[in-house]
């Protein structure tokens, strides 16, 4: 099937971007569980963009920060693959993109591999997922996994929501983050692997949920560092998971992980996008 | 012992509507047990994954989460394309009509001071970010599937996003016309057309008592 090819000037003008239109909501950046904040715009800033992909490595494009590109970033160094990152800083850079044929829903996270211009962040992981044998040997292992990296989405969307709120619901937020944490979420990763000799979460490898799980984990942990106190077989899993080679190098500084949302990245986040 | 999946979920659309068009588009046959009471769903609790609805119990599984549901459903039934890279333009696709689906189920929930906007933002994005999109897909390889050639369940869902927008406002495909033809073509492939028609298991919108029951029965289990 013919891809979605860039798009020239003229048919990018004629269907997704109206010159002389205000641009709205150009840039979607949805959260999970909350219907609050939906519209979030970037700005970008001004200077060299070089959009080729030169060096056959996967090329990731979004803010220079967590949101959804993080989980992203956890799989491919959890499988060992370098990749490239392109920061969004101003409106033009976007409107480039867009205009250029990149975002097939005018949205980032954008991972371009294998030819590929892939949006929409399940789509993307899925992809890596497969190729790197991260997504489980059949069905049934496939949909456990899926249960498993839904449920630490969730999860971390809600850490994403409470990262954007106004201070004065930040204390009830991270209240919500922390209950559901622990009455939802970690028991059942708990009891999963609870059973003898069962190192990982899902057919007794390494898979997407595993390196999801350390991420939400950690994410937590970033909120109440004894969030874990009453998980022993969840710390195990922590150190086990932690000291595999990929993963160890990932969590060393210096790498592409990113930090937690400060208030400076939340406040250039919603300085970059034009307010409605 | 092999038997028809079972659904678990409130009496309406919400996230299990497009798990039972997926079903109903691949011929499978379904039973439903619908949740009307808090009781039910205290009683259902501990085959709760996640302690949430949807649930599905097929194949010896009890599944949870209702994209984990669609790709089982996808993969099992040959609507997830036949390679990794038809797979993530159906990905993708689906993704956006999850999105447009999401937004149109979560507007009656919605304060009423919020519904206007809300609405109008909706009809937005279909119309200028997902339908145009949908639509040059087909003007550039000009088949009757959006990918590989043939039925996957991005047809499948872009089917019922359509739909789904055209009830709120109707002529929302005016400007599509290669949508147009693509909606009539998928809905009136057999199993679908079954699906479209009175007495199937396709649940209405949902009105002001479903929207009241909703509300009860979801503030047990979500903040």
């Amino acid at each position: 099937m013919k891809g979605v090819s860039r798009m020239t000037q003229q048919e990018a003008s004629g269907t997704m971007y109206t010159p002389g239109r205000k641009p709205q909501d150009v840039l979607r950046h949805s959260f999970f569980l909350c219907g609050e904040r939906d519209r979030i715009k970037q700005v970008f800033a001004k200077g060299n963009q070089q959009l080729g992909n030169m060096s056959g490595k996967p090329k990731l494009t979004y803010f220079e920060g967590r949101g959804r590109m993080e989980s992203i970033r956890w799989l491919l160094a959890a499988a060992g693959v370098e990749f490239e990152e392109t920061f969004l800083k101003t409106r033009e850079q976007y409107l480039k993109l867009i205009k250029d044929g990149y975002l097939l829903f005018d949205q980032v996270p954008l991972v371009e591999m294998d030819g590929l211009k892939l949006v929409q962040t399940k789509a993307i992981l899925n992809y890596i997922a497969g190729k790197y044998n991260l997504h489980g040997k059949n069905l049934k292992e496939r949909a456990h996994i899926d249960m498993y990296v839904e449920g630490t989405m969730d999860l971390m969307g809600m850490i994403l929501v409470y990262s954007f709120s106004p201070p004065e619901q930040k204390e009830k937020q991270l209240a919500s983050v922390l209950e559901k944490a622990t009455t939802r979420y970690f028991p059942v990763y708990e009891k999963a692997l609870k059973q003898p000799g069962q190192e990982f979460l899902v057919g007794n490898r390494l898979s997407w949920a595993d390196v999801q799980l350390l991420e939400a984990i950690l994410m937590v942990e970033e909120l109440k560092s004894d969030v874990l106190a009453p998980f022993p077989q969840l710390q195990a899993f922590k150190a086990r998971v932690s000291n595999l080679p990929t993963i160890k190098k990932f969590l060393q500084p210096g790498s592409q992980r990113k930090p937690p949302p400060d208030d400076a990245y939340v406040a250039t986040v919603h300085e970059v996008f034009a307010s409605k | 012992m092999a038997g028809k999946p079972k659904l678990y979920y409130f009496n309406g659309r919400g996230l299990m509507e497009t798990i039972r068009w997926l079903l109903a588009a691949a011929g499978v046959e379904f039973e439903e047990q619908l949740i009307e009471e808090k009781e039910d769903l205290e009683k259902l609790r501990q085959d709760l994954l996640f302690q949430q609805v949807p649930m599905v119990e097929m194949d010896g599984m009890k599944m949870v989460q209702s994209r984990a549901i669609l790709n089982y459903i996808a993969a099992k039934y040959n609507l997830y394309g036949k390679d990794m890279k038809q797979r993530a333009w159906i990905d993708t696709y689906c993704e956006a009509t999850m999105d447009m689906n999401q937004s149109i189920t979560m507007l009656p929930f919605k304060p009423a001071d919020k519904r206007e906007k809300a609405f109008a933002d909706i009809i937005e994005k279909a119309t200028t970010r997902y339908f145009p999109v949908f639509e040059k897909v087909f003007k550039d390889h000009g088949q009757n599937f959006l990918v590989g050639n043939q039925l996957s369940r991005a047809d499948i869902q872009l089917l019922e996003a359509i739909l789904t927008v055209e009830e709120l406002k109707a002529d929302i495909l005016a400007k599509f016309p290669l949508l147009k033809a693509f909606k009539e073509r998928i809905s009136n492939i057999p199993t679908v057309k079954k699906f479209l028609q009175p007495g199937s298991p396709r649940k209405p919108p949902i009105d002001e008592k479903g929207i009241k029951k909703a509300m009860e029965v979801f503030h047990l289990i979500d903040d």
